[in-house]
């Protein structure tokens, strides 16, 4: 590989009203690199990005798009140099098909109508040369998040793409279409496509990237090799101190059987789930994705209106048939999907934080007491550490970080004695998670039950006292966690139940 | 990411903003008041509050609906089914006229409780649900008056749409009133915060514990009140309940509350604009009746006003 710069960007200045995003960045690209962003949120990755494909324009600086200097104006222009963008949120159309979408607006004609046996046939040679088994005619609404997410990237390549920036392709994929995409990442190096790889999870980053480039406070850190560095110093890099440990030291203690779950179905989700959870600690549960999780919590939460199985709660049989039923008993769910289940981004701070308890601040039985209210949120403010200007402000103009900080206030608020954390440190950076972790600690202290879902397995590992396994809707066993390791979490999540 | 320098201008800009939907009625009052010289002055001015009551009243339940992400388009033939009921009840069974009003709102109120029902438990979709009850709640008033308007009251009746406390008209004290209430129940209760939030997420609500299929049946079925008592306003008013009453006045409450800021997706939005909203309607009508405008030209600028006023919302929201 000769050591061919196929982007460069000097000295990148962007300052927005009050706050310098980006303060002489610098960041370069080789032919068919995979290069790792990496960052606190906020530390000006997307905005980085945004300068590159021309949604931001730049205050300062240079970029150079093999060797020549670029300003792009708009993203339809950088598409046109080689540039493309697979987003987070993926932008395809859900009810077209593969083909469809990846030749949308270039399809092949016969005069007015499409040629559609070219357009299948070109669909494969990009599927193919990509070694993705995806059938060109499956519509969208029908393939999983991983192959969608194949299908964005086919369509970057399919645009003679050869600057791949991937933003957190791995958020919401299970373990294995993981190891899918990272097949796939190989095989784009092998075309002499580079590649900018955005994500937090360090693991992934010394899987497959070549070098890093770290960023803090909207300022260049440093680049290193993969090859020459370690988690340690990426960590110390990216938030500027030495955190010793990722996780905390937990100290469990285990009291009396709370909750308890016998044969509990919901058709087409959950297979008879039995298992009991103590005051005190916290039981992790493990599994693919899809292998019915968050299906198992909110079946415990009151979502599904039909459902089978008893749940005994404090020792007596309890009847949830609603997240409310569940609330007001003293169990509490936090979603995995902030976003979609966890906030109302056009409400303020305060309003988000009290929604779950405003019937217990009424002035006169009828009218909300403004006073208790911003009390409560500026309790949760102070004792979370959330950043923001003030409780008025609109939850969707805080970080990801802070806003699962609101959601969990939010929780907190109801005084829970069993908590159900989905995926609690999904998208946020290294400094919030370790708030998370500790609050955790806290609440077990308190005598809170815990039940922690993850897709990380060193966090479920070294968060946990016990481990559920998940695996197609049922419960295949459960892990000691201190004798625990990845591989015996994995082959129970893979179906093999001896050990 | 504050900027401390430029706070200053920005809450400027922010207040401006808010207060756009006001700046643009004070600045066509004031624009009216140049060209005709009856416009400013208080019997002209009373009668526009007057002949915007009916409507202000259905548009401050609409803003209900639709802040839930929702829309009734049924309000116009409840409003007129309301005011056939007290109209029938009055005038046919010889009814005290209380009692037959009272009658009249729980009618408009069953009515907006079944669309309620239908949105919030059938899961079908509003904008089908009070399209089929607008059809339906119009039939029965066709039904029930035999397609001929009802009428001949006494002064008891004849009070709430054509009566005054003082110099004010009654139904001009009957919307303050309801606006008062309204704002009040947005602003400071518990159902109005939930009205705000399952229109910014229905889903996060619903996990927060909240009853959402309650407070979406609530939201139908006091809308349903909302058109009743407009319905019975209207009745007394013009001194007959007419079977083809309140036709096409769901457009112009959907228009006000648009017009007064209120996201159609739900979830942002006053009740305050919405009046705003009204008025603005209101005023630009008797403006151009006063200026001899033919009502032909009126529908024409009524839409483009609608028009105009979105983009400029739309424009600054993207700033």
């Amino acid at each position: 590989m000769a050591n061919q710069k196929v982007l460069e960007m000097k000295n990148i200045t962007k300052t927005f009203p009050g706050v310098k995003a980006l303060d002489r960045v610098n960041f370069s690209l080789e032919k068919g690199e995979v290069h790792a962003l990496l960052g606190e949120n906020g530390a000006g990755k997307s905005t980085l990005m945004k300068v590159l494909n021309g949604i931001h324009e730049r205050d300062e600086g240079e970029i150079f798009v093999k060797g020549e200097p670029v300003k792009f104006q708009n993203t339809k222009e950088a598409q046109n140099a080689g540039l493309a963008i697979i987003h987070q949120e993926l932008e395809l159309i859900p009810y077209l098909n593969v083909a469809e979408n990846i030749f949308l607006g270039r399809e092949e004609r016969n005069g007015v109508f499409i040629n559609y046996k070219k357009l299948y046939q070109k669909t494969e040679e990009v599927l193919d040369l990509l070694g993705v088994d995806i059938d060109p005619k499956a519509k969208i609404k029908d393939l999983n998040i991983g192959s969608q997410q194949m299908v964005e990237i086919a369509k970057a390549v399919s645009q003679n793409a050869d600057i791949l920036v991937m933003d957190e392709p791995t958020s919401s994929l299970t373990n294995q279409e993981i190891e899918i995409l990272f097949e796939l990442i190989e095989r784009l190096k092998e075309q002499e496509i580079a590649i900018v790889y955005i994500s937090h999870r360090l693991e992934e980053v010394f899987e497959i990237c070549d070098r890093v480039t770290v960023l803090r406070d909207g300022q260049f850190v440093g680049e290193v090799k993969t090859s020459e560095t370690d988690e340690d110093e990426l960590i110390k890099m990216m938030v500027g101190r030495t955190i010793e440990d990722r996780f905390p030291k937990m100290k469990f203690n285990p009291g009396e059987e709370i909750l308890r779950i016998e044969n509990l179905s919901v058709p087409e989700e959950i297979e008879n789930a039995s298992f009991s959870l103590k005051k005190g600690e916290i039981l992790g549960i493990a599994g693919l994705m899809g292998s019915g999780r968050t299906e198992l919590a909110k079946a415990i939460f009151g979502v599904f209106k039909e459902k089978t199985g008893q749940i005994f709660y404090r020792g007596d049989q309890l009847k949830i048939n609603s997240p409310a039923d569940a609330i007001d008993n003293g169990i509490y769910y936090l979603s995995e999907d902030r976003k979609e289940e966890g906030l109302i981004l056009g409400l303020s701070v305060a309003d988000n934080i009290s929604i779950s308890v405003l019937k217990t601040i009424l002035n006169a039985n009828t009218f909300i007491d403004a006073a208790a209210e911003k009390d409560l949120a500026e309790k949760y403010i102070k004792d979370l550490n959330i950043k923001t200007p003030s409780e008025k402000q609109l939850v969707k103009n805080l970080s990801g970080g802070n806003q699962q900080k609101v959601v969990i206030s939010k929780l907190l608020s109801t005084k829970p004695e069993v908590v159900i954390f989905d995926e609690p440190t999904r998208g946020i950076d290294v400094g919030a998670k370790r708030e998370i972790y500790n609050l955790m600690q806290d609440l077990i202290d308190e005598g809170v039950a815990v039940i922690l879902i993850s897709s990380e397995l060193p966090e479920v590992l070294n968060l946990s006292n016990r481990i559920l396994v998940m695996h197609e809707k049922e419960i295949m066993g459960e892990l000691d966690a201190a004798e625990a390791d990845q591989e015996a979490i994995m082959k129970l999540a893979t179906g093999r139940r001896s050990q | 990411m504050n900027n401390l320098s430029s706070i200053k201008d920005k809450s400027f800009l922010e207040i401006l903003n808010r207060f756009k939907t006001g700046i643009g009625l004070l600045a066509l009052v004031i624009v009216l008041s140049f060209m005709s010289p009856y416009f400013l002055t208080v019997p002209n001015l009373l009668n526009v509050v007057r002949q915007v009551s009916i409507i202000a009243i259905i548009s401050f339940g609409m803003t209900m609906v639709i802040l839930t992400g929702g829309i009734d388009l049924s309000v116009g033939s409840m409003l007129a089914f309301a005011g056939a009921i007290s109209a029938g009840m009055i005038v046919n069974t010889g009814l005290n006229v209380y009692l037959a009003i009272l009658i009249g709102l729980a009618a408009g109120t069953a009515l907006g409780l079944f669309n309620g029902l239908a949105v919030a438990k059938a899961k079908l979709p509003a904008f089908i649900v009070t399209l089929a009850m607008m059809t339906v709640a119009r039939g029965f008033t066709l039904i029930y008056t035999n397609g001929r308007p009802i009428s001949g009251f006494d002064e008891t009746f004849r009070f709430f749409g054509a009566g005054y406390i003082g110099a004010i008209p009654v139904p001009v004290i009957i919307m303050f009133l309801l606006l008062i209430v309204i704002y009040i129940l947005l602003k400071k209760t518990p159902l109005g915060r939930y009205i705000y939030a399952i229109g910014g997420n229905e889903k996060a609500t619903k996990l927060s514990g909240i009853n959402t299929d309650k407070i979406k049946i609530a939201v139908y079925a006091l809308n349903g009140f909302l058109a009743a008592v407009s319905g019975i306003i209207l009745t007394s008013r013009l001194n007959s309940a007419q079977p083809m009453a309140g036709e096409g006045y769901e457009l112009d409450a959907i228009a006000a509350v648009v017009l007064g800021g209120t996201s159609l997706s739900g979830g942002s939005g006053t009740v305050i604009g919405t009046i705003v909203g009204a008025l603005i309607i209101a005023v630009l009508n008797n403006g151009l009746n006063l200026l001899n405008v033919s009502s032909f030209y009126q529908l024409v600028a009524k839409g483009g006003v609608i028009l105009l006023a979105v983009f400029l919302d739309r424009k600054s929201q993207q700033q």
